[in-house]
């Protein structure tokens, strides 16, 4: 069981920080849709679409870490199995 | 006078009279492209927001040929106001801060129009107004830039006829001045906002 949640808190931390690394390393908040621009040829002006798009920010990343944080000192408290053989 | 002097007179000026008419425009800046914008901007020392709106409508009279007579009003949907994170469009729209269901609108109403020059089809000049934002109207002047693009329409909505006209203006405003938290979180939402409208009306010809 100990093992088991070290892997699982080291999993949770590669987990977040890949995917936040992964889409760009967004350094603000968590977005859910992107701005497109578009660029009108006759006017000349820039419109602005928003698409959905998941973009972990640091809120992201900072969840992720305090998973790893909870299942890591979760295994400190759980005892190893003493093989009596 | 002779009845016929008088036939002749009436019929000048109302060919003056139409001439002066057909001159000024009114455009309708409902886009039905979708491309008309607000861009808004806070740069505060720890957070930076960028956001815009789309729900854009109004009205602006233009004369080609006298544009400093320009007159009209802009209105922007609170609601069409956007931004990527979810919950700080919803912080945006809450209460606390623009109160979208109360103050349902942000508009600007033109006063006047100075130090207006025109080189070409594009116009330039200092347009003063009321700019109110949730339910605080405060004169401001800004410089504004129009292009008037002459029977261009039908090259953006193949169907009709008339004319272009794009408005373009950057501008500062203090969110303090209009009751937006006055004094706080500035270190994450900055007090000014950089304000940046891009937008073209039609003057659509029978």
């Amino acid at each position: 069981m100990k093992r088991i949640l070290k892997i699982l808190a080291l999993l949770v931390l590669l987990g977040t920080a890949g995917t936040w690394l992964a889409t760009g390393a967004n350094r603000g908040w968590t977005k859910t849709s992107q701005q497109v621009k578009t660029l009108d040829p006759v006017t000349g002006i820039e419109g602005i679409t928003y698409e959905p798009k998941f973009l972990p920010g640091v809120d992201f990343l900072a969840v992720g870490v305090f998973g790893t944080l909870v299942l890591g000192g979760a295994s400190l408290f759980v005892r190893s199995k003493t093989n009596n053989h | 006078m002779k009845l016929s002097h008088l036939i002749v007179l009436t019929g000048l000026l109302t060919s003056v009279a139409t001439r002066l008419q057909a001159a000024t425009e009114t455009f309708d800046f409902k886009d039905p492209k979708g491309v008309n914008n607000a861009v808004f901007k806070l740069d505060a020392p720890l957070e930076s927001i960028n956001g815009s709106a789309s729900g854009i409508t109004g009205t602006v009279v233009f004369d080609p040929e006298n544009p400093g007579a320009l007159t009209g009003k802009i209105v922007v949907a609170s609601e069409s106001l956007m931004v990527p994170n979810p919950l700080q469009k919803e912080h945006l729209h809450g209460t606390n801060w623009l109160d979208v269901t109360t103050y349902p609108e942000i508009s600007f109403v033109s006063k006047s129009f100075a130090n207006v020059q025109t080189a070409g089809n594009v116009t330039t000049g200092d347009i003063t107004g009321t700019f109110t934002l949730k339910g605080v109207s405060k004169e401001i002047t800004t410089p504004v830039k129009l292009t008037y693009l002459k029977d261009k329409l039908s090259a953006r909505v193949p169907s009709l006829k008339g004319d272009l006209l794009v408005l373009r203006a950057n501008f500062t405003i203090n969110r303090e001045e209009y009751n937006i938290q006055p004094g706080q979180y500035e270190d994450k939402v900055s007090p000014t906002i950089d304000l940046s409208l891009s937008i073209a009306g039609a003057a659509i010809q029978p």
